[in-house]
């Protein structure tokens, strides 16, 4: 029904988001689509759904060729999407979410009769089986419910488009409870008789569960296609995540035994409703690595040693002190950085300069007599960046002017500069291309020969393991299992991933 | 009406608390200062608080649309004074010729509105945000009208015009009523059409409601453009009501607008509260002022209190705690 042909799509010059791709989408099925995270699938959701244009390649509708302008214009083909992100306003009530820039049809003489858009919205509900006050403000709405209520939206286009519709679901159970997903899929399969779904998800069980097909796309392309009932978690998995172990590439030659000096200790850690007790220690250059899926707990843990989310249970020792961290401030009195995956959002102020973003965490050191010392400033931010190798003019450089990797560069500085013993490297590696990951790998090694604390969390299980001195397996909250990952006895994913599902 | 009322009514105890604390604030007023002074619920003294509450109502009305979208238009005085010097000089005044009567007043909220589109054509063309395109605007608007009135007061002399200030209509003057006009035209405008809805989701999340299908760039075009119109038909109330039009006609209309549409509660992040609030607000606002006078306050204390109120109003209108940034 709608297919797409040699899509390729790049958004900085010499890497591909999409490379070559093809995919099809027959009438009644539901279609998985897995990846790891920068795979491309949500670039080629958002190319299936208007949202961006494809540099080459073309898609067909029923064998016609479509192009796409925008979100309407999909939408006007038959083609919705159901956001990863929520795309309700909480501020609107239910009805007026679903019908949002659809009111003319219930206007006349430019008033909307608010009673048939409620009336139009219980029936879209109806129509999925759900049970929800369309005068409710979303905001009021649990989350699985506003998930029903964008199903609910998405469906609208049956009314104005005279054709099975295709539905794109960008990893619709990232914030589901298992019996909500049940609930969502107990949908999905209803609705099969009139709309063909595109599943998006990284969780390869559930994907197995709902799809009749499965597509496997790694690095910009489609590196396999699958009928679902003909091939296990495991084998899809293997072909996920491609290669093999590349000791090289993690530097692993590099790796040596941490010191005896325990800096980080948790003891029975909690958090109500996220992660319980947790038992786990990280010694001066130590990587340890934790492994898990969305809602595993793992990133609520990094986060409460970073000092974002105050733990409530168990005790955590940082250096031999217990502490109880209630904000990133106090984290940085004990040393612990904090380097967050969002860079742009959370690791650096990116109209300030190289030099001020390094000093942000601690400017005592270039203080002279109550007073910022620009010199001196300048010049440890020069040596960061002849050490790190930062490709930029000088210190002064604005930190938005700079590529990812140097980004990156950039934040580990202003830990260093801060006298960090231990850090967290929350995704170090999002959104860089290999050859700055290689050099972000390198660095983290030196960290590690420094006597550093590192824990990390990664988009990848290769990356994890590669760079780990142990590795901590969680899931529901729970750490499931331990490895020993010693250079050249490094564990083998499938064991990792038979403790994460 | 069912369906706003739902709005205000509908939601967690905390949030209908909040719906109607402005309105619970206005009654506790009323009682108080009739406790001080029994002659504030005198109908002359009451016929007067409506009277001076109509062109703030009705400037508040413009504003409570931009507000609600999460911008802000500070061109308010700039934008009445535009109008109340295009209708003096436009009908039988005692500076020029002209004698074009009711014409005068429809150029004079045109001209408002071409300032109001103005200003929504320039953020979205240009992506200047609000606060400074329009800081710009009130400022062309002031100088304009000023310069046209060659710096001096110019009287209106159309006796149908300045019978918007003097004629009654069941004892209230005609003013008020235009700007119960005004009122009621927002309400159907806000409630009951798709632009209304629209500049909701706009400050609800402008993203979010341009991937539905919204076109952001109309909604707030025509939203400044709404203002405008609202802005005109103030400042040909205020130059009926004064009999003249001059330099400081405008003075102070900005900060009693914004200070009516925050106090009636809605958010200045966008998309909460709406016209119902701003009635409340304008009330609050206009009352307290009336009280102050009738207890003999200082005009500098009421100046001072009208201060504080605005900031008391912020803080107890939005979960402010829970907000990571303030800027």
């Amino acid at each position: 029904m709608l297919a797409a042909k040699g899509i390729s799509k790049s958004f900085i010059a010499g890497t591909y988001a999409l490379n070559n791709v093809d995919i099809e989408i027959r009438p009644n099925e539901v279609v998985g689509l897995i990846g790891e995270n920068g795979a491309g699938k949500s670039t080629l959701m958002r190319v299936l759904s208007g949202t961006h244009r494809p540099d080459s390649g073309t898609l067909t509708l029923d064998g016609q060729p479509l192009r796409l302008r925008n979100s309407s214009a999909a939408a006007a083909n038959g083609i919705g999407m159901v956001f990863q992100e929520q795309s309700l306003l909480l501020n609107l009530t239910v009805a007026e979410n679903i019908y949002l820039g659809q009111e003319q049809q219930f206007t006349r003489f430019g008033i909307v009769n608010w009673r048939a858009m409620h009336e139009a919205s219980r029936r879209q509900l109806a129509k999925i089986g759900v049970d929800i006050d369309v005068t409710a403000r979303t905001s009021e709405l649990t989350f699985a419910a506003r998930q029903m209520v964008e199903l609910a939206k998405a469906l609208t286009l049956e009314e104005s488009v005279d054709r099975p519709l295709v539905i794109l679901l960008d990893e619709p159970t990232s914030v589901l409870s298992a019996s909500d997903i049940d609930v969502l899929f107990a949908r999905v399969r209803s609705l099969k008789s009139r709309a063909s779904f595109v599943f998006v998800s990284h969780r390869l069980d559930e994907v197995l569960r709902i799809s009749d097909r499965v597509y496997t796309m790694k690095d910009g392309k489609v590196v396999a296609e699958h009928e679902a009932a003909k091939v296990t978690g495991p084998e899809l998995h293997e072909i996920m995540v491609g290669r093999g172990l590349h000791t090289e590439y993690y530097k692993e030659a590099q790796q040596i035994a941490p010191q005896s000096e325990v800096m980080v200790e948790a003891k029975d850690l909690g958090i109500s409703g996220f992660f319980h007790n947790v038992d786990f220690s990280i010694r001066a250059g130590e990587v340890v690595g934790i492994a898990g899926v969305v809602g595993s707990g793992r990133e609520e843990l990094t986060r409460a040693v970073g000092g974002f989310l105050p733990h409530t249970q168990g005790t955590l020792k940082i250096a031999g002190e217990t502490v109880r961290l209630t904000s990133p401030g106090q984290a940085v009195r004990k040393s612990v950085g904090y380097i967050p995956r969002e860079r742009r959002v959370e690791g650096l102020v990116m109209f300030l300069s190289i030099a001020e973003n390094i000093t942000l965490a601690d400017l005592s050191h270039v203080m002279r007599r109550g007073a910022i010392d620009y010199g001196k400033e300048r010049r440890v931010a020069t040596d960061w960046i002849k050490r790190l190798r930062i490709k930029a003019p000088g210190p002064d450089t604005a930190c938005r002017k700079l590529s990812g990797g140097n980004q990156q560069k950039v934040v580990l500085a202003r830990w260093m500069t801060a006298g960090s013993r231990i850090l967290i490297l929350d995704h170090p590696t999002r959104g860089l291309d290999v050859g700055a990951k290689e050099e972000v790998y390198e660095f983290i090694r030196q960290l590690s020969g420094q006597g550093i604390a590192i824990l990390l969390l990664s988009d990848t299980l290769e990356e994890t393991i590669g760079l780990s001195h142990t590795v901590l397996v969680m899931r529901d909250g729970e750490i499931t299992a331990r490895f020993d990952a010693a250079a050249g006895k490094k564990p083998d994913q499938v064991e990792l991933v038979a403790a994460m599902v | 009406m069912q369906s706003f009322l739902t709005r205000l009514t509908s939601g967690k105890r905390l949030r209908k608390w909040r719906a109607f604390a402005p309105l619970a604030v206005l009654v506790v007023l009323c009682i108080i200062i009739t406790i001080a002074n029994p002659n504030f619920i005198e109908p002359r003294n009451l016929i007067r608080v409506a009277n001076s509450a109509a062109v703030p109502l009705t400037l508040a009305m413009g504003m409570t649309f931009i507000i609600l979208l999460g911008s802000i238009d500070l061109s308010v005085e700039g934008a009445m004074s535009v109008a109340a010097m295009v209708v003096v000089l436009l009908a039988a005044n005692d500076s020029n010729a002209h004698n074009y009567g009711w014409l005068a007043v429809l150029a004079a909220i045109a001209a408002s509105t071409m300032i109001g589109l103005l200003s929504g054509v320039l953020q979205t063309v240009l992506r200047i945000p609000s606060f400074m395109t329009t800081l710009g605007v009130w400022f062309i608007g002031l100088g304009l009208s000023v310069y046209m009135l060659g710096g001096s007061a110019v009287r209106l002399m159309d006796e149908s015009i300045r019978g918007l200030a003097l004629t009654r209509f069941l004892s209230l003057p005609l003013a008020v009523w235009v700007a119960l006009a005004a009122f009621t035209l927002a309400i159907i405008i806000q409630y009951y059409t798709r632009f209304g809805r629209h500049v909701l989701a706009l400050g609800g999340g402008e993203d979010i409601a341009e991937f539905s299908g919204v076109n952001p760039r109309r909604v707030r075009i025509y939203a400044f453009g709404l203002a405008g119109f609202f802005f005109g038909v103030a400042g040909v109330l205020a130059a009926a009501q004064l009999g003249q039009s001059n330099a400081t006609i405008a003075d102070g209309r900005l900060f009693a607008a914004v200070t009516a549409v925050v106090v009636g509660g809605t958010a200045l992040t966008g998309g909460e509260g709406g016209v119902l609030n701003t009635l409340v607000g304008v009330l609050i606002v206009t009352i307290l002022a009336n009280g102050m006078i009738l207890l003999g306050i200082s005009p500098y204390i009421q100046q001072t209190v009208q201060g504080l109120m605005i900031i008391a109003a912020v803080a107890l209108s939005l979960d402010r705690l829970n907000l990571k940034i303030v800027k």
